[in-house]
């Protein structure tokens, strides 16, 4: 009896269960059609395309289509283009980390003349997105020849006031007493700062890692507007540029086997760094 | 093992002065209790000769040398802190070993040291854990173990023992009035817990106010309070204070008035309650002037009834009197 019982109540979860699993599923078919898609798109030839109607299942030319966009691309080979936007991301996403921390580290820990006045300053830049600012900074990178060359693509965005408004929020929760022990123990700031402060972060460095690489690997206009030589361009910005211009024909496999190419790295990136994510989560609930 | 000299030792912060000038001489491998209210002073005290706060004015000399301005890692002291703040990413081992890391001490030897600490404060078990696997009470040895290692000349407390509860307080008290006796260091502790006060110092420093009221042993201060803040203050129940016709007051502690029948003690009232604890009974009685008063008799006397009026008789000798500044004024 108690087993029927049991089992009732399993059967009754079960179909609530099957219910949301149903409509993630749908969910889940919704958003990967397209993906689905482009992916089919990049395995077939130009000519099984423009045919109608437009093939659901993947062709045999995975390889030949892969290969020509990654060694050859149409303006640049998409190998040299996914490196360019690897070094910008790393570049911004790592510079962007240093850099709040250790303003962030400046701002609660020290006190220095004008340091509510530089929290602030720091803080209004965020009213001051790439695009407001893209004419003043053009004619900076410009003139310090930065066209066309990777600092240009990664120094200009290298600053976050919002990462480092994270961080100060983060430091001011860690408890005054913890600062106090480390400087009876005999660690000086920079000592504390490393040993203390940076493995408390971590889970926090992760996260903002993950937002600021997806960040940097989608910018799009300001690579356009810095690289002018197709050696020098990322690949969100390259695929635009693949597509034809006037009575060109364009090479529709090529392309969507770049669009598939250029969502690689991010996704690694979130998948990655989902474990980190997850162990610090359970690390800190206990 | 060293002596601590606080010299005419002043904080303010801008115009505002929270300590006002506190004079002691420590000596080497004495435990003193610093004690009072909160927002006393008695936490920023301890801050000072730590070097965890500067000194507007005054000196602060340990073994004789003044620290005023050295770094705390240069005064050979080790704090233990209200909340422990155990780095919460480090082992229990790695925690207690840290002091020692940054001093570049030898691997073999942080080893030895830890071992030792952990020997001595039974955290054995629990080297290779963080700090959020432990309790409390486990937790607070950690950090006095972190102390420990260190081999400091003088150690000082910041109310360690407060997150705790009452049970574990008790047998930590125990436990650091052992530790320091064993060690023979010099040993600073704050608390606003009288009873830790009592049991644990040598000599203790009231506090009131950012003024050091009284120095002297607990049970000397206990018999002898200097002001009316220290009489009432220390001990508990409080000291009764009841109007003197020359505008200062008399105080009398608890355990020294009677009840007795309403025309054959000193002051007459009424009861207003009574909390019978077992060995003791406090009677809390109303005074016929509004003033109130508290009677600590042993549990076997009978208990007066509440609403009944009573006389309240105590020796004349036990008296305490004090001026209208609440400092005591018959001599002892």
């Amino acid at each position: 009896m108690a087993i029927d019982k049991h089992t009732g109540m399993v059967e009754k979860r079960g179909a609530g269960l099957w219910l949301t699993h149903l409509g993630l599923i749908i969910g889940v078919l919704f958003i990967f059609f397209p993906i689905w898609l482009a992916f089919v798109a990049s395995t077939v030839q130009q000519a099984d395309i423009v045919r109608p109607p437009m093939p659901l299942l993947p062709g045999g030319h995975f390889l030949e289509n892969y290969g020509k966009a990654l060694t050859s691309g149409i303006n640049a080979p998409v190998a040299t283009m996914l490196f360019n936007s690897a070094v910008m991301a790393l570049g911004i996403s790592l510079g962007k980390i240093v850099i709040s921390l250790l303003s962030a580290f400046a701002i609660v820990y020290f006190r220095f003349p004008g340091r509510t006045l530089f929290f602030w300053l720091i803080f209004l830049t965020l009213m001051l997105p790439v695009e407001v600012r893209i004419v003043p900074t053009y004619e900076v990178a410009a003139n310090f020849g930065m066209l066309n060359s990777y600092s240009g693509l990664i120094f200009p965005l290298i600053a976050s006031a919002t990462a480092t408004f994270l961080f100060r929020q983060f430091f001011m929760t860690v408890p005054d007493e913890l600062a106090e022990a480390a400087r009876v123990d005999g660690a000086r700031p920079m000592r504390f700062f490393f040993d203390i402060l940076l493995p408390m972060s971590r889970t926090n460095i992760a996260a903002l890692f993950v937002i600021l690489f997806i960040y940097g690997w989608n910018q799009y206009l300001w690579p356009l507007l810095i690289t002018t030589d197709p050696s020098m361009n990322t690949i969100v910005m390259g695929i635009k540029q693949m597509f034809p211009s006037g009575d060109d024909l364009a090479d529709w496999p090529v392309i969507m086997a770049t669009s598939i190419l250029a969502m690689i790295p991010p996704v690694a990136v979130v998948i990655g760094m989902q474990k980190l994510f997850i162990r610090g989560l359970v690390d800190s609930e206990k | 093992m060293a002596t601590v000299t606080l010299e005419n030792l002043h904080k303010s912060y801008g115009k505002v002065a929270v300590i006002h000038g506190v004079d002691i001489d420590i000596k080497d491998g004495e435990f003193i209790v610093i004690v009072g209210p909160s927002g006393c002073g008695k936490s920023t005290l301890l801050r000072m000769v730590a070097g965890l706060e500067g000194v507007s004015d005054g000196e602060v000399r340990i073994d004789g040398k003044r620290v005023n301005e050295k770094e705390p890692m240069d005064r050979d002291i080790a704090m233990v802190f209200q909340n422990y703040a155990l780095y919460p990413h480090m082992s229990v081992a790695q925690n207690m070993g840290y002091g020692l890391k940054i001093a570049k001490t030898p691997k073999a030897e942080i080893d030895t040291r830890v071992a030792e600490a952990a020997r001595l404060l039974q955290l054995e078990p629990y080297l290779d854990r963080r700090p959020r696997e432990l309790s409390g009470g486990q937790r607070q040895r950690v950090a006095m173990g972190r102390a420990i290692v260190r081999r400091p000349s003088v150690f000082l407390f910041d109310e360690p023992l407060s997150n705790l509860d009452a049970k574990l307080r008790v047998q930590m008290r125990l436990e650091i009035k052992q530790l320091q006796r064993e060690l023979g260091v010099t040993a600073l502790y704050v608390t606003h817990d009288q009873v830790e006060a009592m049991t644990l110092a040598d000599r203790m420093i009231v506090m009131n106010a950012g003024v050091a009221e009284q120095i002297g042993a607990p049970l000397e201060v206990y018999a002898n309070p200097r002001t009316a803040f220290v009489a009432g203050f220390i001990g508990s129940p409080p000291t009764n204070f009841m109007a003197a016709p020359d505008g200062g007051q008399i105080g009398v502690r608890p355990e020294h008035v009677s009840v007795v029948a309403p025309d054959a003690g000193n002051v007459t009232g009424r009861v207003q309650y009574t909390e019978p604890l077992g060995a003791e009974t406090l009677v809390h009685v109303i005074l016929e002037n509004g003033e109130t008063a508290t009677v600590r008799q042993d549990g076997t006397v009978p208990i007066p009834a509440e609403k009944q009026d009573v006389g309240l008789a105590w020796d004349k000798a036990v008296e305490m009197r004090f001026g209208s500044d609440g400092v005591r004024v018959d001599a002892r």
